[in-house]
């Protein structure tokens, strides 16, 4: 009897899901040892897309760094488009004139819009469902053309330059927003009903991977997953950068630590953004979108900078140890999902295979973001 | 119990409205665009690959081949070659090439381009199996039936001819004094030599 | 030799037919599933892509068939074999029309429930041999699977034999004629709970043909493409059929069971034309109903099935059991 129990608990099998797998959603590698269908033990391995951006940042002269920004989390570009910019202008003192800042915080919030609409129509595809992916993809479109109109990309903006912005925006693009918007708000209450209040979805995240606020703080989580915990930090409101302290809009914070509660977290972050844009293009100021006094050459003086911003998948901060020469002493990045992968191994154990995915797939993971 | 009835026909209810909203839109049109045959309308600033832009009044481009756009480059794609013609302010620009596959529409270039030579194209329509065909000559691409030789100004033309002949004068002058120089010394050298033979 | 005629006809008939609807009603779900997504699907291959099937079926067949180092050989090969057989072999039993079914057996229900297990055994097998491990849990997860849904389709499947007193599908469907309110779905008069019963073995039989939201043995977002990951060419080929064959088996039994198989709703003229309409009807719903929902898990599944659908299906047989004695 003992024998035979023992045998059983050694019969494990070790399982790659990834690096090419349809569940990872980019080259990561989870190593799982599973006994039958339970995951005894996850071991996420990176390094498959490492690109050292970090070390191109100490190489390359400020201003050539500019299109590694887009690059790391591809789903949010301008958002660390926005995280650099801060950074120089802290380290140079910088005087942003407000429509810049304006157009930022739209561009921005238009981009996370966007990428909360592709991790919708990702998620789902993850638990299954393949229709709500094409929904998502067809309001996601025309965000991209809004964005395109502005920035010339779809995808890896590199829009942003120190002091302000590469070019204004136009009036097409302030009422195409605005229909935009027109258009995108009656269709989530349509994603509600088709996919949120399914009683298989509902099955399938309610009370599945559990994270506790302890455990998002032990690995650093942040974003809507440390929101879905039950904890109200947003950089946005705590430590307020841009025209945000101007503008009026709720973190919405779920208790329930499971999966659904991310869900929801992104689901209200996107009414939200709505929100924002809508205020943001209200208030705009006319004037210009470069500072006149933004220096050519970039040499800022010699110290520690450090600049936070929220992007879609949670706190993204970089952090430069100048020497003041046209490069960096020390580039160093912190990518939000990288922490929030972190904690795969510990929630996933004893976990179902199935359910395990779909709490990847609530994390919502950006490979090229955690292997810089 | 009473939960065991409702958790099913709530369940029940959830399903029907995800078939009703599928098949709303299963009867509604279609968004497809039917790429090959329509395309849509590039947007103005859409950053296509960069080209040289023609200037009206001159009939061709306005580089000064500073070299600007090369230094900013965070990629190494673009390569400026230039020379010297008799007659002409300036640098003539000979040939902009651009390795397209490695570069990657920041835009720095176009930045740093002071008399705004060179913008983004809206030729989104590339594609290829050798990667040769991404490396651009932009000044071919302006001019592709042949690059219009620079402009001469005779004026200046005539100033550096001046200069040229006078500094051609002079090398003549040093030339010959410095031959003068070498016969002299050349027919001491002559006269060793010969005693030493 | 008259049998053999007929024998030979009916085999013909049958391989026309299935080749046919095996091909198109893969058009039908693509078209389907593209227009649900506001999408057009397939439209260059012919006109309105009618000729997509063909193209690529020439594709599947034209491909090397590869089996993999870790692969049983022989089993491998076999699996989609089976599969496709067994789907075959059930279209002896289903009765068109009247007079227009291939073999009429006393017990066709049985023969249908016993070839149908097979389906579950290729899956099985299939999963096995390929000597993958994305493959064996999902040959695994079939298993269980249509172990779990078999109970409530074969309790409701002999409460249908309780109220019509034959196995024989033909004269299951004799029963059902005249009006629509004859039909099995609708005999109130006979259980009351003959509609949830209805239900019960519509999602049963969506289950054992592993289709979504039961697909667990496919999954492609968790087990890569499941049982199916290391076949190519016509090995995947002969499943994908399989499947669409098992569809329109699982939709067949419906409409005899419940519907009233070539009845008329309005007791005009039934035939086979008013077979393959509701046939196909059941159809569309499955493919309907598979790009609509999210997949369930295994849990939820046998949830489904033990706490739901198999008190269901009993409390439906003693209540038929009551109304038949009592009335």
């Amino acid at each position: 009897m003992t024998l035979l129990a023992q045998s059983q608990l050694q019969e494990t099998f070790e399982l790659n899901i990834g690096p090419q797998h349809p569940a990872t959603h980019g080259v990561l590698r989870v190593k799982v040892i599973m006994d039958g269908e339970y995951i005894v033990k996850a071991e996420p391995v990176l390094g498959y897309i490492h690109r050292m951006h970090e070390k191109m940042g100490e190489n390359r002269t400020w201003n050539q760094f500019w299109p590694n920004l887009g690059r790391l989390d591809y789903l949010s570009a301008i958002a660390y488009n926005h995280g650099y910019a801060g950074l120089l202008e802290r380290a140079m003192g910088i005087e942003v004139p407000e429509r810049a800042e304006y157009i930022r915080v739209i561009t921005v919030e238009l981009n996370r819009l966007q990428s909360h609409l592709l991790w919708f129509g990702a998620f789902i595809l993850d638990l299954g469902g393949f229709t709500p992916l094409m929904y998502a993809f067809d309001e996601r479109e025309q965000i991209l053309d809004l964005l395109e109109s502005v920035t010339g990309s779809r995808l890896t903006y590199c829009y942003f330059r120190f002091g302000g912005v590469y070019n204004d925006v136009d009036d097409d693009f302030i009422t195409g927003t605005r229909a935009f918007i027109k258009r995108l708000r009656p269709q989530i209450p349509m994603y509600h009903d088709l996919v949120t209040k399914n009683v298989i979805l509902m099955e399938r995240l309610v009370d599945i991977g559990h994270i506790s606020a302890d455990m998002c703080r032990k690995y650093g989580a942040t974003g809507p997953v440390l929101r879905g915990s039950g904890v109200n930090f947003d950089i946005r409101k705590n430590e307020p950068y841009s025209v945000y302290p101007e503008l009026d809009f709720d973190v919405p914070v779920y208790h329930e630590c499971d999966s659904m509660a991310r869900y929801m977290v992104r689901m209200d972050e996107m009414e939200q953004s709505m929100r924002i844009i809508e205020q943001a293009l209200d208030k705009m100021p006319d004037g210009p979108v470069k500072a006149e006094k933004a220096p050519k050459i970039l040499k800022p003086p010699k110290g520690d900078y450090h600049f936070a911003v929220e992007a879609a998948r949670g706190t993204f901060s970089m952090r430069t140890v100048s020497d003041a020469t046209n490069t960096s002493y020390r580039m160093r990045l912190r990518s939000p999902t990288y922490s929030n992968l972190s904690l795969f191994e510990e929630a996933s154990r004893g976990m179902l295979l199935s359910d395990a995915l779909a709490f990847m797939g609530s994390l919502d993971l950006v490979i090229p973001e955690m292997d810089r | 119990m009473s939960g065991y009835f409702s958790y099913l026909l709530n369940g029940i209810k959830s399903l029907a409205i995800g078939l009703k909203i599928t098949n709303k839109e299963f009867l509604t049109r279609p968004i497809t665009l039917q790429y090959p045959h329509e395309s849509v309308k590039m947007a103005p600033r859409y950053r296509g690959h960069i080209e040289l832009l023609m200037d009206s009044e001159t009939g061709t481009h306005t580089c000064i081949s500073c070299g600007m756009c090369q230094k900013g480059c965070p990629s190494n794609c673009i390569t400026v070659k230039s020379k010297k013609v008799p007659g002409v302010k300036g640098k003539v620009l000979t040939a902009y090439i651009l390795d397209f596959t490695t570069c990657s529409l920041c835009g720095q270039c176009v930045e740093n381009c002071k008399p705004a030579a060179i913008d983004f194209s809206n030729e989104y329509n590339l594609a290829s199996t050798r990667k040769e065909d991404f490396v651009f000559d932009l000044l071919q691409k302006l001019h592709p039936e042949g690059v219009p030789e620079p402009k001469v100004d005779p004026a200046l033309l005539k100033k550096e001819q001046e200069k040229i002949e006078a500094a051609a004068k002079a090398a003549a002058e040093k030339k010959e004094a410095a031959a003068k120089a070498a016969t002299e010394k050349e027919g001491e050298g002559g006269e060793k030599a010969e005693g030493k033979s | 030799m008259d049998e053999l005629i007929r024998i030979l006809s009916y085999f013909v008939g049958i391989a026309a037919f299935l080749g046919l609807n095996l091909a198109y009603l893969g058009w039908v779900e693509r078209k389907g599933a593209g227009h649900i997504q506001r999408r057009i699907g397939p439209k260059d291959v012919g006109p309105y892509g009618l000729l997509q099937p063909l193209a690529d079926g020439l594709k599947l067949m034209s491909k090397q068939l590869v089996v993999p180092d870790n692969a049983d050989r022989l089993l491998y090969m076999s699996a989609p074999v089976l599969a496709m057989v067994a789907t075959v072999i059930l279209f002896v039993t289903i009765p068109w029309g009247e007079n227009l079914v291939p073999r009429e057996f006393d017990y066709g229900l049985i023969m249908i429930f016993a070839v149908a297990s097979a389906a579950g055994l290729s899956i099985l097998l299939g999963g096995w041999a390929s000597g993958n491990k994305y493959s064996l849990i999902a040959g695994t997860r079939a298993v269980s699977q249509s172990v779990a849904f078999e109970i409530p389709m074969l309790i409701t499947a002999i409460t249908i034999v309780m109220i019509t007193g034959t196995m024989n599908l033909n004269e299951i469907i004799r029963s059902q004629s005249g009006m629509f309110w004859n039909w099995n779905v609708f005999a109130l008069d006979k259980s009351i709970l003959m509609p949830i019963s209805f239900l019960v073995f519509f999602v049963c039989s969506m289950a054992e043909i592993n289709r979504a939201p039961f697909d667990l043995g496919e999954a492609e977002s968790e087990l890569v493409a499941g049982y199916i990951t290391e076949y190519g060419g016509m090995g995947f080929g002969l499943f994908m059929m399989a499947e669409y064959g098992n569809m329109m088996i699982g939709a067949s039994l419906t409409t005899i069971l419940f519907l009233g198989g070539w009845q008329c709703p309005f007791g005009l003229f039934p035939g086979p034309h008013w077979f393959l309409l509701k046939m196909y009807f059941l159809i569309w719903t499955i493919v309907w109903i598979r790009w609509t929902y999210p997949r369930t898990t295994l849990w939820g599944l046998l949830n489904l099935s033990w706490k739901y659908l198999i008190p269901f299906s009993l409390v439906n047989l003693l209540v038929t059991a009551l109304f038949i004695k009592v009335f």
